[in-house]
């Protein structure tokens, strides 16, 4: 009987389940990656706001604290966003002609809020709270990056829940002493201003402060 | 497509040869399929934004979108009746209250220094000069602590300011809490006797060693 198949058959099936597993391979790998793609998750993306606020401008340029905006971020799962109100402390009395402020003066005339775009908003299942973070020791920075620096707010973190877990499991790697957590440039020093590495110092708060965040699913998913 | 859409379906191809009939009811499961993963998609979307509302957000139920609604006039939150009229106004006797609600310690006044460093100092500064940074970009300079009417305007005056605005300078109620108030007050007491300490006012021994140097 003749050969049903030629001899380069054995080669072409060899390869063919080799090119079948790279493909497969491949597909998965991205599958499994598309949460933590820059597209998926925003990070790094600017959003165009109602006004451009810059907190470049705010915290850098005139020096104010997180928390004359940010009002509850101690107390309180919810950090705020603040009220027009609090631009007019200002700018009822500088830069009152701008074009860009236009919108904030005419909230505070109508009592219509501002829609302020979100940044970082994680999903409804998942609980977060401010307080608990800014009472241990975690900085402002360590979560949302350089604000300071920031002409449009964008995000410098996933939110993923691998995020999370990465401080959670390991929070020595990121604490700091609870008087520099609004500090956006903060290094790791001891009390009489010399450097010293974070393992030790991180080491040393865990203790102080005694953290021991909770991994069990319960925390998060409540 | 419903399920409904499905039976009808079958029902008119009962006519078809056999093998036909059951490529084609393949099919339509196949597009039932399909729809599942888009419900599963939906399912997955109201999970990620629920039917509740997380704070400020947008809400279209209320003319003007807001799901915070603004408290209405006269309501009080259960533990939140406010008795004390020296703590909570300031006022004792119909007078701007003289002294404080509550003793001033210490810790009154470190507390007192973090809040003023927030709320005050953009436009008061650091040591209350009236020369903050906000002032220096044009904002109007406000008096400085340290001139002679201040220095004698009691507790309750600087309560009064702070709890319903001065002149162009705005409310600061809604972000400050009263006993956080009073401690700013202690602090700047303590920034006036700062700024207007004599020699006399310093303790002997380090007089003695500011006298040497
Ligand atoms: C003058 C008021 C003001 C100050 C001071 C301020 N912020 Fe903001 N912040 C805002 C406003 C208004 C927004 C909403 C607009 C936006 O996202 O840019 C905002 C948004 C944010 C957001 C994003 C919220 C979201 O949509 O997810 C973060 C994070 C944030 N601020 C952090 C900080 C930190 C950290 C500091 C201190 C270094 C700070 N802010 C100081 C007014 C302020
Ligand atoms: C403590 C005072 C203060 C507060 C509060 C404040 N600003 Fe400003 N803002 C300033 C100053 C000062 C400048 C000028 C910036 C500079 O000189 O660096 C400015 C500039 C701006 C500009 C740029 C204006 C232009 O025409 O270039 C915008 C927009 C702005 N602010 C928005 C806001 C918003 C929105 C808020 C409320 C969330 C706010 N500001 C709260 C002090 C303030
Ligand atoms: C442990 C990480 C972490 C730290 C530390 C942290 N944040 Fe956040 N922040 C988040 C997350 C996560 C969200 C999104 C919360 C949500 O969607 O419910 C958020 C949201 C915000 C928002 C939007 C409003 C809100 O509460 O949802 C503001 C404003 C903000 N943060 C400011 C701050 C400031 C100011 C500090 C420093 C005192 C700070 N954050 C520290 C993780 C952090
Ligand atoms: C940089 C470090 C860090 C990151 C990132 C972080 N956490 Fe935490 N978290 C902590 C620390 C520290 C504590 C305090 C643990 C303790 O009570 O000792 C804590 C506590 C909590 C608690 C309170 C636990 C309780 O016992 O009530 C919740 C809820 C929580 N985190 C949620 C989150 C979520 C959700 C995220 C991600 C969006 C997150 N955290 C990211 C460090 C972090
Ligand atoms: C420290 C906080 C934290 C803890 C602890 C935690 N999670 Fe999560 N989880 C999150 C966050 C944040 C997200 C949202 C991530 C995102 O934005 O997709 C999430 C998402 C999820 C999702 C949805 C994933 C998706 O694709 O939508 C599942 C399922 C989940 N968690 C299961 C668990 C289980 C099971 C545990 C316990 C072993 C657990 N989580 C513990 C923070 C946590
Ligand atoms: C945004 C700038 C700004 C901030 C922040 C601010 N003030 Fe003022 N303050 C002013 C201005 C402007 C005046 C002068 C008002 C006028 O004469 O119209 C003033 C006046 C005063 C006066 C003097 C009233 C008088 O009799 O002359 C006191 C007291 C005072 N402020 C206390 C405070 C305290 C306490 C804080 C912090 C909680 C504070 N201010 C925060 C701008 C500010």
């Amino acid at each position: 009987m003749a050969q049903l198949f030629p001899r380069g058959s054995n080669a072409f099936a060899r390869i063919s389940i080799v090119v079948v597993l790279v493909v497969v391979g491949t597909g998965l790998t991205i599958l499994l990656n598309t949460n933590r793609l820059h597209y998926t998750t925003d990070v790094q993306v600017a959003r165009k706001q109602p006004v451009p606020f810059s907190h470049k401008h705010h915290v850098t340029g005139v020096g104010l604290d997180c928390r004359y905006c940010h009002t509850s971020v101690e107390e309180s799962s919810f950090a705020n966003i603040p009220p027009v109100e609090t631009c007019m402390t200002c700018h009822s009395q500088i830069w009152t002609e701008s074009p860009l402020l236009e919108p904030i003066r005419e909230s505070y005339r109508t009592g219509n809020p501002i829609e302020w775009v979100r940044i970082h908003d994680l999903p409804d299942f998942v609980y977060f709270n401010h307080s608990i973070h800014v009472h241990k020791g975690i900085g402002c920075q360590t979560c949302h990056g350089q604000v300071d620096q920031m002409p449009l707010m964008w995000k410098v973190n996933t939110l993923n829940m691998e995020w999370c877990l990465e401080c959670h499991r390991e929070p020595e790697k990121f604490v700091r002493p609870r008087e520099e957590v609004f500090n956006m440039a903060w290094t790791p020093m001891d009390e009489r201003g010399h450097a010293v590495s974070q393992a030790l110092l991180g080491a040393q708060l865990v203790q102080d402060y005694d953290i021991n965040p909770s991994t069990d699913c319960s925390t998060c998913h409540r | 497509m419903s399920n409904r859409k499905l039976a009808s379906g079958i029902k008119l191809l009962s006519g078809v040869a056999h093998p036909a009939r059951w490529l084609v009811v393949l099919a339509l499961f196949m597009a039932i399929g399909c729809e599942g993963t888009t419900d599963i998609e939906r399912l997955r979307q109201e999970m990620y934004n629920q039917s509740r509302f997380e704070p400020l957000e947008k809400n279209s139920f209320f003319s003007d979108n807001r799901s915070s609604r603004p408290w209405i006039k006269g309501t009080v939150a259960r533990g939140h009746l406010r008795t004390d009229a020296h703590l909570y106004t300031g006022i004792v006797d119909d007078k701007p209250a003289e002294t404080f609600p509550f003793p001033i310690t210490r810790n009154v006044i470190l507390r007192g220094k973090e809040r003023y460093n927030i709320y005050c100092s953009p436009c008061h500064g650091y040591d209350g000069d009236g020369r903050g940074m906000v002032v220096r970009r044009g904002m109007k300079q406000p008096p400085s602590y340290h001139i002679e009417r201040l220095q004698n305007e009691t507790p309750g005056y600087f309560f009064d300011v702070m709890t319903n605005g001065f002149g162009a300078m705005y409310s600061y109620a809604s972000r400050i809490k009263p006993r956080d108030r009073w401690a700013i007050i202690a602090y700047i007491q303590a920034l006036q006797l700062s700024q207007n300490a004599t020699l006399d006012d310093v303790p002997a021994d380090v007089r003695q060693r500011l006298e040497n140097e």
